[in-house]
């Protein structure tokens, strides 16, 4: 094949190219560098929350009111875990996108995890972006159901969803460290369960507690209400949007909040900052795994096997193993 | 490096709701490391073509208990071919006549299976089929 990105319509090509990329076979530089030139337009949106809250349910509703309410082209990301015993995995996401089977503006692919810890698979962001070249106008990124810490998700998108449900916790659990804090829209999602109401004020409660100046007064609204008054200011206050993504309640706000988080982005310059930051880590990760791979090579089987046999029979602590295996 | 995994799709084509035997196979073959995309319930030939065509998937394997086998495999060999997805192996389980398991291997199935199968024969079947179709050299070492 020529060097040429392949295009939305060309899913053949596609598909066999983002295989490439996601297992790392020494695929054409020249493609990844031409891959890269042409990216950078799509939107990309990270959903993201507790597993069973619905994020695949959200997901499918998404991407079935943008394609009917816009010529945008979607593409969609979903990463499930391995197992970390077997390296195996089942990928059940597309179960809940059946409502998008058939549509040639639609592209779902579902990734495992394959080791990795941060919600997402080392080579997501490698497909991103040659979904992103192909000319998808947004690309849904679905994370590993994550729990406190999986935040990867939040340095590839642009607007990262949590996806919350009733009976996850009390305020304690939100006012933690971890996934609450990289929304940029939250989903009280299954709000058509008993306790929503509570989800939704403690979620509020807790944005409160962040942004202390701006009281709400219209604590009660619509969140994007709120969102809207707020993007006159500088700072993105997250807003609380209840769903039921099984019937489509709510899907409309959220993607309103989207596009809002967008206009806020462009207007804040935070479009183009976000994605320089990511690209500094990605860059740098690359870098270590690289330099990691080729020290690697450099020692024999043996040594290393000889230094591990050591360890394992408590002769010598793993610290002056490695040492000794580096002096060499 | 490459770490090239197999990737299965575990369909289930038509009307009947029996997945059990779908969900077994998925876990085994999951429990051999391998990657395993399941569709869910009352797939059309349609579906099941797209989404092996997105996944890009080695194999597909359809668990059919309705009777319809004869009516629906051809059928999806046909609509992956289509999609220009090439070197896909099919597998089919499910409660088949021997003539009619004739009928589907001349058709391109790659195997039939029975009720009684060991789960550890198809693993291994699904396996040698990858490592044949694999061609590049670097893939599906597990």
């Amino acid at each position: 094949m020529d060097i040429q990105t392949p295009a939305v319509g060309d899913r053949l090509a596609l598909t066999r190219l983002i295989s490439e990329v996601e297992n790392d076979q020494n695929t054409n530089l020249k493609i990844l560098d031409e891959c890269y030139r042409r990216s950078g337009r799509a939107h990309l949106i990270g959903v993201t929350g507790a597993p069973g809250t619905g994020k695949s349910s959200l997901v499918n509703r998404i991407a079935r009111l943008v394609r009917s309410e816009s010529k945008k082209t979607v593409a969609i990301v979903a990463v499930d875990p391995s197992s970390p015993f077997s390296g195996g995995a089942i990928l059940g996401d597309r179960v809940r996108m059946r409502d998008l089977v058939g549509d040639e503006g639609v592209f779902i692919r579902s990734m495992a995890s394959r080791g990795e810890l941060g919600g997402l698979a080392r080579a997501t962001a490698a497909v991103v972006r040659v979904l992103d070249a192909a000319g998808f106008d947004l690309v849904l990124i679905e994370t590993v159901g994550a729990g406190q810490s999986e935040i990867e998700i939040a340095r590839l998108a642009h607007t990262t969803i949590v996806v919350e449900c009733p009976g996850m916790g009390d305020d304690i659990q939100a006012v933690k460290a971890g996934i609450l804090e990289i929304a940029d829209i939250l989903a009280v999602n299954k709000a058509d369960l008993p306790g929503a109401e509570t989800t939704e004020r403690i979620l509020r409660a807790n944005l409160e507690l962040g942004y202390p100046q701006a009281v709400s007064a219209k604590a009660g609204h619509g969140g994007f209400q709120e969102a809207d008054a707020q993007s006159s200011n500088e700072s993105w206050r997250p807003p609380v949007i209840k769903t039921v993504a099984t019937e489509g309640t709510g899907v409309p706000e959220v993607i309103n909040a989207i596009s809002q988080h967008r206009d806020y982005l462009e207007k804040t310059d935070l479009f183009k900052k976000r994605d320089g930051e990511r690209l500094q880590v990605e860059f740098e990760q690359t870098l270590s795994r690289a330099i990691m791979e080729n020290w690697r090579n450099r020692f024999s089987k043996e040594k290393v096997e000889c230094a591990l046999n050591e360890v394992l029979k408590h002769q010598r602590s793993p610290a002056s193993a490695v040492k000794e295996l580096l002096e060499s | 490096m490459a770490d090239r995994k197999i990737r299965v799709l575990i369909a289930k084509p038509g009307l009947d709701g029996h997945d059990r035997g779908a969900k077994v196979i998925a876990r085994a073959l999951r429990d051999a490391g391998m990657e395993v995309i399941y569709t869910g319930l009352r797939q059309t030939p349609e579906m099941i073509a797209e989404a092996a065509l997105q996944e890009d998937v080695d194999v597909i394997g359809m668990s059919i208990l309705s009777g319809a086998h004869l009516f629906l495999v051809p059928k999806v060999i046909e609509a992956v071919k289509k999609t220009g997805l090439d070197g896909v192996g099919f597998f089919v389980g499910g409660i088949i006549p021997d003539e009619d398991a004739a009928v589907l291997k001349a058709a391109g199935v790659h195997a039939v299976y029975g009720p009684g199968t060991s789960t550890e024969t198809v693993i291994q079947d699904v396996r040698t089929f990858a490592s044949k179709t694999a061609g590049t050299g670097d893939a599906a070492s597990e």
